[in-house]
């Protein structure tokens, strides 16, 4: 795979080497410093660290300016786009603006539906699906040219990523719309949270079968239970994940304040049997909240310290 | 057809405080069939709005109208000797009723008595579901006849998203099918799955609302 954006994430990557990437959500403010000392924890131990976009459709500041003052620290962001709140004009800008700060990594997502957040009477936009902003700015940045046909003064260097949920349904079908991303434009995929390890494995099967771990890099997502009420909370409530049993009760069967320790165990050993899979070119770690205890978890995990790319 | 529903009679009896005497019009089009705005439902309303305001010691007098269709001018018209002395109407049908009256009375105040809510159809007796958005393009033909522009929470040309479970979209709490999950398996059943392996690009959405509000013009009927 030739190199696109020459992004630190890119070259580990095209290197063979597994990568790492790690996740901060902006707050749900102007507070730059606290958004600063979050990501204060993640520096040196992943090759780029995703800024989520308006996550579960709440209000937080942009993704782009978190990225840039994540660069502003000496690290690299993965931008994430949600094509939920802007038409094609307001992302197309953004990608070229991205690019204009010296973004390298961009992660086209739908979004949360705006009904789950916290202004559910807002219009939501859809013009374009994640599918489609692929394609999008991978014609930008090797056609230059924007949807419209219209010349692009100064193409955007992207590393492009897409989202992937193998534990949705129609199973059968998440390969194919995986593989439509690839094909729309995406290099990298970084998937759902996974606890469901024996689906994963057969997703990861069909993808090698298919040819797609040849075509893409595929990141395993991997986010540690805090205490038992976060796993149930995850099986219940959040579509398209699925839990399984034996992770509440072995979480269960730990003292209250011992789950943290027992959830950050459960996800070291998901890490590691990821890695084991054929076509796995890394992990994506989403410590939500719990920025802090990632270093720990990718320590255990034997992904530190990060390899040197020039 | 045009599906709708009714207002809470609250802020019915809120927009007409003020009147005396009001001409209820229904319609006998789409909401005769979806049973919010036809010949029966304008006698309840009248027989709700003269109790309420009878209750309330300010009495109202409720003149009723069915009209063939309000969707069309010349059916307003039959309201021309009611509306001369009332001092508003209320219109129970879809939104175009409204504004054909208000068209036609330039001076006589004009009151929605329901929501028009969207385009769609019975699925049983008392439940409707929302089939299309009128985008003015229709994609039918390369999504098994079903559609995603109006029946898929997030508008996606090439679902379905990661929050399909269970062939249920995740907004609507179990409520709502997932509609490229119905596509999916529509698909499956006539031999096309092929169809959903290529990436669906962008939409042009000008033909939808978006372009601007639409006047459709036909020439030849015209003339």
């Amino acid at each position: 795979m030739t190199m696109t954006a020459g992004s630190n994430l890119e070259k580990i990557l095209t290197s063979g080497q597994k990568a790492v990437t790690c996740e901060c959500g902006p707050p749900r403010g102007a507070d730059a410093e606290h958004f600063r000392h979050k990501a204060s924890y993640l520096k040196g131990i992943c090759e780029a660290v995703n800024i989520t976009d308006n996550q579960t459709a709440v209000v937080r500041f942009c993704s782009m300016a978190a990225s840039r003052i994540m660069m502003d620290l000496g690290m690299e962001p993965v931008m994430q786009m949600v094509t939920r709140d802007m038409n094609r004009i307001a992302l197309q800008s953004n990608v070229l603006g991205a690019a204009a700060l010296g973004i390298k990594n961009l992660l086209c997502l739908t979004g949360d539906h705006n009904s789950f957040g916290d202004h559910p009477q807002a219009k939501n936009v859809h013009d374009l699906d994640s599918i489609q902003l692929l394609h999008c700015i991978k014609t930008m940045r090797d056609d230059g040219k924007m949807i419209s046909g219209t010349e692009v003064q100064g193409r955007p260097a992207m590393f492009i990523g897409a989202a992937a949920n193998p534990f949705a349904d129609p199973f059968e079908f998440r390969v194919v719309r995986m593989a439509k991303k690839i094909a729309a434009g995406a290099q990298f995929i970084q998937t759902q949270c996974i606890y469901d390890m024996d689906r994963f494995a057969q997703f990861m099967q069909m993808a090698n079968d298919m040819g797609l771990t040849e075509k893409c890099y595929i990141m395993a997502g991997i986010t540690p239970f805090k205490s038992v009420g976060m796993a149930n909370y995850m099986k219940k409530f959040v579509p398209g994940l699925v839990v399984p049993d034996s992770y509440i009760q072995r979480l269960r069967g730990v003292p209250k304040d011992k789950q943290g320790a027992e959830g950050i165990k459960i996800a070291v050993e998901q890490i590691q049997q990821c890695l084991e899979m054929k076509g796995i070119a890394g992990i994506h770690l989403m410590a939500i909240e719990w920025e802090e205890r990632a270093p720990e978890i990718l320590k255990a995990a034997g992904l530190l310290p990060r390899p040197k790319v020039d | 057809m045009v599906v709708g529903e009714s207002k809470p009679i609250a802020e019915i009896l809120e927009m007409l405080k003020d009147c005396k005497k009001v001409v209820l019009a229904g319609c006998k089009g789409c909401v005769t069939v979806c049973n919010v705005g036809g010949e029966k439902e304008v006698g309840i309303l009248a027989s709700e709005l003269r109790l309420a305001r009878k209750a309330a010691g300010k009495e109202l007098a409720v003149l009723e109208y069915t009209c063939e269709r309000q969707c069309d001018p010349e059916y307003i018209e039959a309201l021309d000797d009611l509306v001369k002395d009332a001092d508003a109407v209320l219109s129970i049908a879809c939104s175009v009723g409204p504004q054909y009256v208000a068209a036609r009375y330039p001076y006589v105040p004009v009151f929605p008595g329901i929501n028009t809510t969207f385009i769609g159809g019975a699925v049983e007796h008392g439940v409707w579901k929302e089939y299309c958005q009128a985008c003015g393009n229709c994609i039918l033909g390369d999504t098994g006849g079903l559609c995603p522009i109006a029946r898929c929470a997030k508008t996606l040309l090439n679902g379905p998203c990661g929050g399909s479970s269970g062939g249920k979209c995740e907004v609507g709490k179990g409520a709502v099918d997932c509609v490229w999950h119905l596509i999916y398996e529509r698909l499956k059943n006539l031999g096309q799955l092929k169809k959903l392996e290529e990436p669906m690009l962008y939409k042009n959405w000008a033909t939808s609302r978006d372009g601007g509000p639409r006047t459709m013009i036909r020439e030849e009927l015209r003339k």
